[in-house]
């Protein structure tokens, strides 16, 4: 993989991007994950008759091809829908900067290989002043130097948390990686049963005790 | 050596093993799964050959996608395709891997954090997670519960346990007697409102003091269910003898000697003494009076003789930006107060607030009064048990008589992924716990309070403050 990661950045200035404005209810009422991306910040693209709205980042066409959000604080915040994170990635987006993530969306996008970039307050509000520029509108994302650099020299170094370095690196399967400890998965519940013999099977034992009640 | 937080007994008491500096192989002792995500979750175990490593500590439910149309149980459809397709993928899902369902006609479906603690699901000293942000609900009962993704909600399939990031610690203390006419809900809008919407991210959060105390073991629920709209990556409250009344009557599975094995670990679920929190708040219970939220993000929220914010006040570009977006969306001005404010439709259900204890306060205000004309007014019990108990006390009757609509259970118009919808520009009284941005429906325009107060609001036809709608006999 590229460590490299170049392209257009869109500004989403908004605080508190919350997952039911990434991607709404009514793109949810699926069992894969297609068509996210015409999901994808939909009420912000599109007005109430489907039209795209002009005034918007995304459909300008300076910003035509954007593989990157520059966004306000506590993007992703809310619901725990995965689905924010597939409709990122179907539309394009391979990068977010902000000061801050949603938790539950933080590991999504970790778990995808989305890659979520933490600059300081005061950096993501001169990268956003940049990019609102469509002259200067480009960044640049070093992964292995964590660095994010933008027109005019201008730069700013980010830490990526081991885990999420080596999930955007090598995409790790982490269910594979988890399934090579089962015995000690074993070893614990033995532990752990003989201490709270209730908790074992317990949604399989509730759902008896009901469904043999009168 | 300094003490150990609740939080911190609860994750090592569920270490399998340590992964790096910040990461554990956490157990989970019970997994739920609703219908809009775990579909795919399902389907990557069955494209890699995996099956369920636990099935019994799984448990299902349709609640999400549920139209809640007052129908028989055995009688409810999902006329919706997509819909329709999702529950009966559950189903089968559930079906091939042995899993307990609740299931679209089961007459004790509901929202999973209202069934799971109601049948004795959920004890203290358990880890359970979903893949639902509101699992937080859990930890008023001294359960570790937090939200998870899809992917995660696999990894916990395969394996029964999550890769997880430890959390940071944080108390909260809330001193003092709530005022009459003032609940958890309150409580937390208050708590949300005044540490920000990411006020508590990275954090798990316990609440103690005397008023957290006097709380019912469903207040607690509100409290921790509604934690999340901080930013908080899980809420405790250490149980004491109102949890154990709670827990030992629902779940009769626990008798005798399990029951006094059970009690003697609850007894060591709190903090020690010399635990050290990562950041401390307090309130004094007393001050605080019925909240509203008069915006877009749960913490853009007031007092009910509160006014909305002047943007021109807030000193950072961003915020202010924020503060100006939720004005236009929501069609208030600043100064403006936000008692008085007409409303068209309430709604009183959620996760948040579908409980027994809900359903009463809000009979409580609309016994013996009329919702205002031009209001559409729904109750959606958070389970059918909680919806048999409301006709069994006569609740139901008294509010069908005020004018609301009765209905089967649900999600519902929390999130409005079924029928229950707001039209656009509709204003909606709500007690569930988002005013995002067309949460509830495209334009559509939320304020979240308790469900006292969003009866109080219907009977009126505008906010009001429940303090002055005395109970009638």
């Amino acid at each position: 993989m590229n460590p490299i990661l170049e392209g257009v950045a869109a500004p989403l200035p908004f605080s508190n991007l919350d997952t039911d404005q990434i991607m709404p209810k009514q793109f949810l009422r699926i069992i894969d994950k297609s068509g996210l991306d015409r999901g994808l910040l939909h009420d912000l693209r599109f007005d109430a008759s489907g039209a795209p709205r002009p005034g918007f980042v995304l459909n300008q066409p300076a910003y035509a091809g954007a593989s990157v959000l520059v966004a306000g604080p506590n993007f992703g915040c809310g619901s725990s829908r995965e689905h924010a994170v597939w409709g990122l990635q179907q539309f394009g987006i391979r990068a977010v900067i902000a000061s801050s993530f949603g938790e539950i969306f933080y590991f999504n996008a970790v778990n995808n290989g989305l890659l979520l970039v933490t600059l300081a307050p005061a950096e993501v509000d001169a990268l956003l002043a940049r990019v609102s520029n469509t002259a200067t509108n480009r960044v640049g994302i070093d992964v292995a130097a964590g660095r994010v650099s933008a027109a005019g020299g201008w730069t700013a170094d980010f830490t990526l948390p081991e885990r999420h370095r080596r999930m955007y690196a090598q995409g790790l399967d982490m269910v594979g990686a988890s399934l090579q400890r089962l015995d000690e998965v074993a070893r614990f519940e033995a532990r752990h049963w003989a201490r709270h013999p209730w908790m074992k099977d317990v949604a399989r034992r509730v759902r008896d005790r009901l469904d043999h009640a009168d | 050596m300094p003490g150990m937080t609740l939080y911190d007994k609860l994750v090592a008491s569920h270490e399998v093993a340590r992964i790096d500096d910040e990461h554990v192989l956490l157990y989970v002792d019970l997994h739920i799964m609703n219908e809009y995500t775990s579909p795919q979750a399902f389907s990557g175990l069955a494209a890699r050959g995996r099956e369920v490593l636990r099935p019994g500590q799984q448990m299902a439910v349709v609640d999400h996608i549920i139209p809640t149309h007052p129908v028989p149980s055995a009688l409810r459809v999902i006329a919706d395709e997509a819909s329709s397709r999702q529950a009966l993928n559950l189903k089968r899902n559930c079906d091939a891997q042995r899993i307990a369902l609740f299931d679209t006609t089961d007459p004790l479906q509901g929202i999973e954090h209202v069934i799971a603690p109601e049948h004795g699901m959920v004890l203290p000293g358990m880890v359970v997670l979903c893949g639902d942000s509101h699992t937080t609900t859990y930890g008023a009962l001294g359960a570790l519960g937090f939200g998870i993704g899809t992917s995660e909600v696999e990894h916990i399939l395969a394996t029964q346990t999550l890769a997880y990031r430890v959390a940071r610690n944080m108390r909260i203390r809330v001193d003092g007697v709530l005022p009459r006419g003032v609940t958890a809900k309150d409580l937390v809008i208050c708590v949300v409102h005044r540490i920000g919407a990411q006020g508590a991210r990275g954090h798990a959060v316990e609440f103690c003091g005397e008023a957290i105390d006097a709380l019912s073991a469903e207040a607690r629920m509100t409290l921790c269910n509604m934690t999340v709209e901080a930013g908080a990556r899980a809420a405790l409250i250490a149980p004491d003898a109102t949890t154990d009344a709670y827990v030992t009557a629902h779940a009769p599975q626990l008798q005798g000697e399990a029951l006094a094995q059970a009690r003697a670990c609850w007894a060591g679920l709190r903090s020690d003494d010399g635990a050290v929190f990562d950041v401390e708040h307090a309130l004094d219970a007393a001050s605080i009076a019925p909240f509203v939220t008069w915006g877009t993000s749960p913490d853009q929220a007031m007092p009910i003789d509160g006014v909305v914010p002047d943007p021109q006040a807030e000193p950072d570009a961003l915020a202010r930006l924020a503060l100006e977006k939720a004005m236009d969306y929501i069609g208030l001005q600043p100064g403006a107060p936000i008692a008085g404010l007409p409303i068209d439709r309430v709604f009183i259900g959620s996760c948040t607030n579908g409980r027994i204890e809900d359903l009463r306060a809000a009979a409580s205000v609309a016994r013996g009064r009329k919702v205002a004309a031009g209001v559409r007014a729904m109750v959606v019990p958070g389970s059918g048990a909680v919806r048999a108990q409301a006709e069994a006390e006569g609740i139901a009757a008294q509010l069908i008589a005020a004018g609301f609509e009765w209905r089967q259970p649900g999600c519902s118009m929390c999130l409005a992924m079924n029928d229950d919808v707001l039209a656009p520009g509709e204003r909606c009284a709500s007690t569930t716990n988002r005013n995002f941005e067309g949460r509830q429906g495209r334009a559509g325009r939320t304020h979240l309070m308790s469900p006292a107060m969003a009866a109080a609001a219907a009977l009126a036809g505008r906010i009001v403050d429940v303090r002055e709608w005395e109970p009638r006999a």
